[in-house]
């Protein structure tokens, strides 16, 4: 627990972006007068007071965040922390009990019934867990299904899904049936289908947690090319620190239906909010994910000021070799501005942990 | 010191009088009581005589009779009902059974009516049921029973259509709601637990005798199976699917027609199967009030105790309810598989086959619109008569020669079991029988369900047939008793013999599909009209449920529970009742509540062959104007025992659940 520096200002590629969605207060509270819970004193008490006193269920808190254009932001929490509610709320699958939700300057959760069908059919899609493929449709029938029921005639709807089939890389299986083809595939179909409505926002609902372990690395791989393909916007929901951590811009993580840290994966795992978010990034080899702005020093005297020169956002792993190799404290540079000198001493540090 | 650390806690002494000991208590009480005060108070009332309330009950039934021009309910609402059924009735009998629009025939005759059976079946089906249709239906003409069977037919196909139209909508509601699942569920429970017989009678007065009220019976009991396992498909789909296609914008229609029936076709079409064989029990059954087909047939012949005829006119019931099953049970399944797969028959060559069976039907029926011999079955009867005198050879050989057996079981059943129950039973003083019921309640289960059994014994008094019912409780335990050994027996053996469950269980499932009538007629032409035989019905009846309760509940034992008594050395006979059958009581108490309910739905068929009570008080309110009061306070007696008795069960069963997990 060395690097304590905040790194508040880290320049990641979207946060000059405005935001696209922003979520305020957003409360979901099952039970008995749900609506009552919000705002008032019973909003202070903890989940299980509060299960205790009213028998409602707080899934999500107060959550409030903004994501911004063209990002992979990640929610992560373990089973319960009320994620997967979050997610259904913010598309209105399951109604929140209070708070607002601002698409690009609509709030989602006053459109009524017909708008909500537009922003659904338009702005934004999801992919399930479980997939939510229709057995009794080809997959091709299957990825056109959100274009058939606004309308599209059946030519220009076929043409576009057979682009998406294509892009998703499963071109030649337009006549199968989704029971016919393997748990990953299903899932290609699910985002497929997703993408087909040409959707702003994406949103992911532990899209690849029912597959097995290699299958979820080739999907992530997946998601990774479509979003440098389509750049879209996504929400991603996973348990899985590992997949938190390889794909997200941000990660917001999630306990007890409230919000924890919201952050970069470095800020994560270099700065975390409590103790639970420490003890969930214990086992993360720190040096694959923070970078050289963690653990560089203010230059000393006697410090030899006339090393390598390598960017504060280089991954400490990827710094290494120079580090190592170099007789002298390498500097972190920026914009032609010292920020810092990192020499062997820091860099064994971080990975002798 | 020492001795303190090895003592272990005492057990707390369990006190003498557990619940086993109070029950032999009340038991050995009601004897001694029943000694004593034998004869008294035992409110014997003779096959014609009337209560006063019985005459109150039939002067009721004549003013809704009068009142049915007058009063505006019926006026506005009950005769449309009536007329519009009674038309849709007539209608599909036109079609296919009666002579119509002035022809000597019905529009579309013998040949026409196989040839769409065999499409249908073709089309929908497979080709072995297709074959199969085919003959079931020209088996009919052969029997000679082809106008009655098209009777019956007709009625079941008006009743299902009319069944599937209020049944599937409703369903969907019941579907996708919890507020009107939780509303419905109670009145279909009454629907289905009500004895059949029961609700005839109430019926003929709104709706008359004749086609409406049949239809109506029919769609009683044939409806709650439809919106049942419509409401279960729906609620089967999986959610996530339907979130998906809510998360792609679809409209509460789109999301139905698109998502939700097409994932839950093939569970409606389970259902849809129910409905039609519950439809077609329920069309011979209605036969009581004037329904027309074979029902009629089976009923006038077992009036006159003609085996043959009857078993003639059973074999066409049996033949069309496995027609019927197998045609729509294919269907499903071919559902199901067009679904897997994917169709694999190409569109082309499907389109070509399906031209073609329709072309060939379309020839078919308009033969038989135009061509006599292919309206009318050809030949008097060629089988008919050759069945009806094989059956009654088989009846009197068996009368005959078997009489040393079934006399000797006659006499085990009649006198070791049904004539001490019914001694002690009607020869008890009325308030003695209520005592001990309500105490025997109260130390088996609750204090409400001990109000209840008082409550519905009292009632019982109110209407004035305590003797009668007695008689019928009596024959009803011992028919429960026998059920319950056969099921135990028959149960524990299926559960722990794959191979004997395989061979067993399409006996039971074609004895559930069959209607109830039919058992009668062999029953009938073995042991005579006697109350045995009527026991002997409700025991065919109920038994295929009880089996397969307590074969399901004994197979439901982990197998790991079984290995490790075997392996510590139990004998089979030390598993089966230290393991399986304690393991299994909760499945056995079901049994045992759901065996009562169908041997009390058979009590009024019992009336027919010779059981008297209750029984009979219905079926002579059917045939005699003056006995329509106490007909009706029958009917209602029977509910009143049935509730009792379910009300009984059902916490046994609740108990033996709760014990189970350790919860007493």
């Amino acid at each position: 627990m060395t690097a304590t520096s905040p790194a508040e200002t880290s320049p990641t590629a979207a946060s000059e972006n405005p935001a696209i969605l922003d979520v305020r207060g957003l409360w979901k509270v099952f039970g008995p007068r749900a609506a009552d819970v919000p705002g008032s004193p019973l909003a202070e008490l903890s989940r299980a007071e509060l299960k205790e006193r009213t028998g409602c269920v707080a899934a999500v808190r107060d959550a409030s965040f903004s994501v911004r254009r063209g990002e992979v932001f990640v929610v992560m929490g373990l089973s319960g922390s009320g994620k997967s509610t979050l997610v259904r709320c913010l598309t209105r699958l399951v109604e929140p009990t209070a708070g607002e939700i601002v698409l690009d300057g609509t709030d989602i959760r006053r459109a009524a019934d017909k708008q909500l069908r537009d922003l659904r059919r338009h702005r934004f899609a999801m992919v399930f867990q479980h997939f939510g493929l229709l057995p009794h449709r080809r997959v091709l029938d299957n990825i056109a299904y959100g274009l058939e029921i606004q309308g599209v005639k059946k030519a220009p709807r076929y043409s576009r899904a057979t682009e998406m089939l294509d892009l998703v890389g499963l071109t030649g299986y337009a006549d199968s049936y989704p029971d016919q083809l393997s748990g990953g595939m299903q899932q290609r179909v699910g985002l497929a289908r997703a993408l087909a409505g040409d959707p702003e926002v994406l949103f992911f609902d532990e899209p690849f947690s029912a597959l097995d372990p290699l299958i979820r690395r080739d999907m992530q791989n997946e998601v990774i090319r479509l979003h440098r393909e389509v750049g879209k916007t996504m929400v991603f929901i996973t348990h899985d620190l590992g997949e938190a951590l390889r794909l997200g811009d941000r990660i917001l993580v999630m306990r007890d239906g409230a919000l924890v840290q919201t952050g970069t994966p470095d800020e994560v795992v270099g700065a975390p909010a409590d103790d639970y978010v420490r003890e969930f990034v214990r086992d993360v080899s720190r040096s694959h994910v923070l970078t050289l702005r963690w653990i560089m020093r203010p230059p000393e005297a006697g410090d030899a000021l006339d090393g390598p020169e390598l960017g504060p956002d280089v991954v400490i792993k990827e710094a290494v070799p120079t580090v190592l190799r170099a007789d002298r404290p390498v500097r972190v540079v920026a914009d032609g501005e010292l920020l810092g000198v990192v020499g062997a001493a820091e860099v064994l540090e971080v990975i002798a942990e | 010191m020492v001795t303190s650390q090895v003592t272990a806690p005492v057990p707390a002494r369990r006190p003498v009088w557990t619940r086993p000991y109070l029950l032999a208590g009340i038991l050995a009480a009601w004897l001694v009581l029943w000694l004593i005060f034998r004869g008294q108070a035992t409110l014997p009332l003779g096959g014609a005589e009337l209560t006063p309330l019985h005459e109150r009950i039939g002067a009721a039934a004549d003013v809704i009779d009068d009142s049915r021009n007058e009063n505006p309910l019926f006026l506005y609402f009950v005769n449309y009902i009536r007329l519009f059924i009674d038309q849709f009735v007539t209608f599909v009998q036109a079609l296919i059974s009666a002579p119509s629009f002035g022809r000597p025939v019905p529009v579309v005759g013998w040949l026409g009516v196989t040839g769409i059976a065999t499409a249908v079946a073709v089309l929908y089906a497979n080709l072995r049921v297709a074959l199969l249709t085919a003959a079931g239906f020209a088996s009919f003409g052969l029997l000679g029973l082809w106008r009655e069977s098209m009777d019956t037919l007709a009625l079941t196909l008006a009743a299902v259509v009319l069944s599937l139209a209020v049944g599937i909508p409703l369903g969907v509601w019941a579907g996708l709601s919890d507020r009107f699942e939780r509303l419905a569920g109670p009145v279909l429970d009454f629907m289905q637990t009500m004895p059949t017989f029961v609700y005839l009678a109430p019926l003929t007065l709104f709706f008359l005798i004749g086609p409406a009220s049949a239809t109506v019976a029919t769609m009683i009991y044939a409806i709650p199976p439809a919106i049942r396992i419509t409401s279960h498909a729906i609620r089967e789909v999986p959610p996530e699917t339907v979130e998906a296609g809510a998360s792609l914008g679809s409209t509460p229609w789109q999301l139905l027609a698109k998502v939700r029936l097409p994932l839950a076709k093939r569970t409606i079409i389970v259902g849809v199967n129910q409905t039609i064989m519950a439809a077609l029990s329920m069309a011979t059954i209605a036969a009581l009030i004037d329904a027309p087909g074979l029902g009629k047939t089976v009923l006038k012949a077992l009036e006159t105790l003609d085996v043959g005829t009857s078993f003639n006119a059973g074999l066409a019931i049996v033949i069309m309810a496995i027609v019927l099953d197998r045609v729509t049970s294919a269907a499903g399944r071919r559902v199901e598989t067009a679904r897997r797969a994917g169709r694999a028959r190409r569109p082309l060559w499907r389109r070509v086959q399906v031209t073609a069976v329709l072309a060939a039907t379309a020839v078919l029926v308009y033969l038989s619109h135009v061509y006599v011999w292919a309206a009318v079955f050809p030949g008097e009867a060629g089988l008919g008569s050759h069945v009806r005198r094989a059956a009654d050879a088989a009846s009197q050989w068996a009368q005959a020669n078997l009489y040393t057996y079934t006399n000797a079981l006659k006499n085990v059943v009649t006198y070791g079991l049904l004539n001490p129950f019914e001694a002690v039973l009607t020869g008890s003083p009325w308030w003695l029988v209520l005592l001990v019921v309500t105490a025997a309640a109260l130390v088996l289960t609750t204090v409400r369900v001990a109000v209840v059994c008082a409550a519905c014994l009292a009632l019982l008094v109110a209407l004035g047939l305590w003797q009668d019912g007695m008689v019928t409780l009596a024959a009803t335990l011992v028919a429960t008793v026998l059920v319950m050994a056969l099921g135990v027996v028959t149960g524990v053996w299926m559960g722990r013999d794959g191979r004997a469950d395989r061979v067993i269980r399409p006996i039971l499932d074609a004895g559930q599909t069959m209607p109830a009538f039919v058992y009668l007629v062999p029953i009938l032409g073995l042991f005579g009209a006697t109350r045995f035989t009527a026991i002997i019905a409700a025991v065919v009846y109920a038994a295929p449920v009880a089996i397969k309760l307590v074969a399901d509940g004994v197979r439901g034992v982990p197998v790991s529970a079984v290995e490790a008594a075997t392996a510590a050395g139990s004998s089979p006979w030390q598993v089966i009742s230290k393991v399986q059958l304690p393991m299994a009581r909760r499945a056995v108490a079901l049994a045992a509540n759901q065996g009562l309910i169908y041997v009390l739905a058979m009590v009024v068929v019992g009336g027919l062959v010779g059981a008297g009570a209750l029984g009979y008080d219905v079926v002579s309110g059917f045939s005699q104007l003056q006995l329509r009061g106490k007909g009706l306070a029958a009917g209602l007696a029977i509910v009143v025992l049935g509730t009792m008795l379910a009300a009984l069960t059902k916490a046994a069963a609740r108990r033996a659940d709760a014990a189970a997990h350790g919860r007493l």
